[in-house]
């Protein structure tokens, strides 16, 4: 038994105290089954997992942690795509699946009040009868938790139009690495901290309270599938939409790949032969939308679509849909592993980089197929393997890799939706420079000096946070180490 | 080496600054203008060497905003970091140096049939300084305001260091969002020299539709909650009032010549049958109010009856329904006469969570009365500005709880 040990089973102690023997689990099976979350290929028992239900009670189990060293992380549902919730060995779980109560819905004002562990959908189910809905859609959302939409700054295929949860999180109470509930709100005076917070993946406090914003259901929703031959064809049809002023609410394509494995899955029933589908979506006013939804129409066809369909209500328009949203459980059906990458480029840059994206599958002999926010550049790659065949994971881990280079190299982005958390802190210093990195963790030393919040994740390199001036003698044990730098 | 003279390596443009250049009267030992950001930031590092103060200036439109600097060595002027860097039209993206005017972006980006949706009351003022102080127009409620436009940020530090983040994509969680935490950071954490916007495309048609509400607090905030919980997606939804004049209300529709027509008749039809329409900014759409104190109050849709309620006689007010508006007040009131009336606001917002904070006021206004109201983040703010600027260079005391 180490040290760590004994720490841990006092924490344990304590917070049986606190929250009741029910709400905190020490038991090494149960422990198992929180060990990662959606991005399966990182894996942490954790040291110790606690259920709270209330943010006093989140306030007195980061207070012990602090007082005792043990870092801790926050856990909405766990489906985050970048290990994000990824736990510590030798740290506290904190799991806000208890804190599920909707507080407040505010119609006059627009907006809600909910508990992090609230689900995403669930928001909207509770206020659609008013008219209204939560915007940002994250594929998981029958599942996500608001609490880690707001950690991970959750986008979905609508944020093409509505944005993101930082735009649509009016406030958050927080519980800081210090323990102290403190409200961030937009327009309050001050630092906006609160766009700090939000997206900044658990790294700066645990969310306990949030005031999102509501948005007015639209009038009409039209919804149109177009084949191309070729992905180009796709590509120049989203170039003339978006240059001709539309702002569709959702522009989403598939390859031939992604197709062929959608059809295997749940035999959509899209057009055969298609080298590639786009699925547009316009909302708003309906005389807006009928206007731009025809004008849509016109510019596929222009671009060479060979079959067009719309759909001419709600459940031909889940048809539509179907397949996209079965796309990345579908290529299991095609390969019997495969890594799902989040990348974005320039939407212009698109037929370029899909045709790099080819030439490496070519080269290297890794399937891709390919499924993307097309509106803004957003891409999916999904990197098939056989797990079975030796050095086949590493093989697609490599060009996973090479397709982030690529979205660099044209000025993208590593990570569109999916974060950084674990799974991406390796490539930052790819996309940023020592001093971005060391700037944005001045943000992070200025919450969390002991860097106990959530660590390990989005920096690659932590940041000595220096909150003691003067008493340091000689180099740091960790510089020493070479596990930090100074700056 | 002097600091004058260190400068003047770094920097072409170096010179004294001059008595009329006073940052609410604290007159800047030096102004330097750096060409390009390599040079603002040779600037900056020299400032930190000599342990200079450091306010940046962009178009003085709000320089006066906040409270007067606790020192001012050096005054960098972004007057002359004012390119357009790159306009990728096909991406809606736009990338612009600090320094360049508002108006000028607008200008740049309409050749393509874009826009930057910030209509900013002051045209006139910078890139670097409307994101330093959060300002936004009527289009707030649509499209946001700063923060929820920029998309990248670069910022040469304290320590003369050269920082980015986010990018020129549109859709990027890679690392915190400084840009966000930049927004309305009143030139405290760094010097503001480039930033990249997400851009929309110029409607093709657009319809203002006006209409009075005499002195009818609770009618006009009736009428207001209509148009939100229609279905007609207002780019901006307007109320304002000024001594004698009464309440009015105005609706921004744009879109589709056909689509905005039918949407302009549904909303004059919710305004009452005084409802005109144009196609040209009603006057003083958008503007701040007159007045020689500003107050910026965040005010929530549902609370427009109680702040028109809680304005004095003499106030003129423009209020978003995106739950932020602006109340002048003019030169006859006393300071008690203003300290009075924001004590009344506040009092009347703090039930909503909103709140009041002065802009810009008389020297005598300033000294009166606390600014900010309460700062309910306070320490956190004070340990984020400690990582950024550890010796309280940049810009020190202009804005809340002394920083």
């Amino acid at each position: 038994m180490n040290r760590m040990d004994g720490t841990l089973r006092a924490l344990a102690e304590r917070f049986t105290g606190l929250l009741g023997a029910d709400a905190v689990i020490t038991d090494p099976v149960r422990l198992r089954t929180y060990e990662c979350d959606g991005l399966t290929a990182h894996r942490a028992v954790p040291g110790l997992v606690v259920l709270p239900g209330t943010a006093e009670q989140i306030a007195e189990i980061v207070r012990a942690c602090a007082a005792a060293g043990v870092p801790y992380v926050a856990r909405g549902s766990g489906t985050g795509l970048s290990g994000g919730a990824l736990p510590r060995t030798d740290g506290v779980l904190i799991v806000t699946s208890r804190m599920r109560r909707i507080l407040e819905i505010d119609i006059p004002n627009q907006r809600a009040v909910v508990e992090p562990g609230v689900i995403n959908l669930d928001v909207t189910r509770a206020v659609r009868p008013h008219g209204y809905y939560f915007a940002p859609d994250p594929s998981s959302q029958q599942i996500c938790s608001v609490g880690g939409n707001v950690a991970e700054n959750s986008g979905g295929a609508h944020c093409l139009k509505y944005g993101f949860t930082a735009h649509h999180v009016l406030a958050c109470e927080v519980v800081t690495p210090d323990g102290e509930i403190v409200t961030l709100r937009a327009g309050d005076p001050g630092y906006d901290l609160l766009g700090a917070f939000v997206g900044a993946e658990g790294t700066l406090g645990i969310a306990t309270k949030i005031t999102v914003r509501l948005t007015r259901l639209p009038e009409t929703v039209r919804t149109l599938l177009a084949a191309f031959d070729t992905i180009e064809a796709g590509g120049a049809a989203v170039s003339a939409i978006i240059a001709a002023g539309v702002v569709p609410a959702a522009i989403e394509m598939m390859d031939a790949l992604s197709i062929e494995a959608a059809e295997a899955a749940v035999g959509c029933g899209y057009p055969p032969g298609a080298g590639a589908v786009l699925i547009v979506e316009l909302d708003g006013p309906a005389a807006e939308v009928e206007h731009q939804f025809a004008e849509v129409e016109r510019l596929c066809r222009e671009a060479g679509a060979f079959e067009i369909r719309i759909a001419a209500d709600d459940a031909e328009r889940a048809l539509i849909w179907k397949g996209r949203k079965s796309a990345f459980a579908a290529v299991g059906r095609i390969s019997p592993a495969y890594i799902v990458q989040d990348g974005v480029i320039p939407r212009t840059a698109l037929p370029e980089v899909l045709a790099r994206i080819d030439e490496l599958s070519a080269e290297t002999g890794v399937r891709v197929a390919n499924v993307f926010h097309a509106g803004d550049g957003n891409l999916h790659p999904l990197v098939l393997f056989d797990d079975a065949v030796p050095g086949a994971a590493e093989r697609a881990e490599e060009v996973s890799g090479a397709i982030l280079d690529l979205c660099i190299e044209h000025g993208g982005s590593i990570t569109g939706e999916h974060g950084v958390g674990v799974d991406k802190a390796r490539y930052m210093p790819r996309m940023f420079t020592e001093t971005d990195l060391d700037t944005m963790q001045m943000v992070r030393c200025g919450f969390d000096p002991a860097g106990l919040c959530n660590p390990g994740k989005v920096f690659p390199t932590p940041r000595l946070c220096g909150e003691v001036p003067g008493v340091r003698k000689g180099v740091h044990p960790l510089v020493a180490q070479g596990k930090a730098e100074q700056f | 080496m002097q600091p004058v003279d260190a400068l003047a390596k770094v920097c072409a443009d170096v010179r004294p600054g001059e008595p009329e250049e006073g940052v609410l009267g604290v007159v800047p030992r030096w102004v330097a203008a750096p060409s390009d950001v390599s040079e603002a930031a040779e600037v900056m590092r020299v400032a930190a060497e000599h342990g200079l103060a450091v306010v940046p200036r962009g178009g003085e439109t709000r320089l006066d905003w906040g409270l007067p600097p606790r020192r001012c060595d050096l005054l960098v002027d972004t007057a002359r970091l004012d390119r357009v860097v790159e306009h990728a039209a096909g991406d809606l993206v736009v990338t612009v140096q600090a320094g360049l005017p508002m108006r000028r972006l607008a200008e740049a980006v309409a050749e393509r049939g874009q826009r930057l949706s910030l209509d900013v009351p002051l045209a006139g003022s910078t890139v670097g300084g409307t994101i330093a102080t959060g300002a936004a127009g009527p289009l707030r409620l649509l499209y946001g305001t700063p923060r929820d436009l920029i998309i990248g940020v670069t910022i040469v530090r304290a320590d003369g260091r050269v920082a980015r983040s986010g990018g020129k994509v549109v859709k990027n969680v890679a690392g915190y969002d400084l840009g966000r935490l930049l927004c309305g950071s009143y030139g405290t954490l760094g010097l503001i020299v480039e930033a990249t916007f997400r851009l929309h495309p110029l409607p093709a048609a657009c319809a203002y539709v006006t209409a009075p509400a005499g002195d009818d607090a609770e009618g006009a905030s009736e009428a207001v909650q209509a148009v939100l919980h229609s279905s007609v997606v207002p780019s901006a939804l307007q109320c304002w009032t000024s001594p004698g004049r009464g309440i009015a209300l105005g609706v921004l529709l744009e879109g589709v010549p056909d689509g905005v027509a039918a949407r302009a008749s549904h909303v004059a039809g919710l305004l009452g049958d005084k409802a005109t329409f144009s196609e040209e900014p009603p006057e003083g759409w958008g503007a701040y109010p007159d007045g020689t104190t500003l107050i910026d109050v965040s005010a929530p849709p549902a609370s427009l009856r109680d702040l028109l309620g809680a304005l004095p006689a003499e106030a003129a007010c423009t209020w978003s329904a995106a739950g932020r508006g602006y109340v002048g007040l003019p030169p006859e009131m006393t300071a008690e006469d203003v300290a009075r009336a924001l004590e009344k606001l506040r009092g009347a917002l703090a039930p909503h969570h909103g709140g009041a904070v002065v802009c810009y006021a008389p020297e005598e206004v300033r000294e009166a009365v606390d600014l900010w109201g309460p700062v309910p983040a306070l320490s956190l703010m004070r340990r984020v500005k400690d990582q950024f600027d550890p010796d309280h260079r940049l810009s020190p005391g202009r804005f809340v709880g002394g920083i």
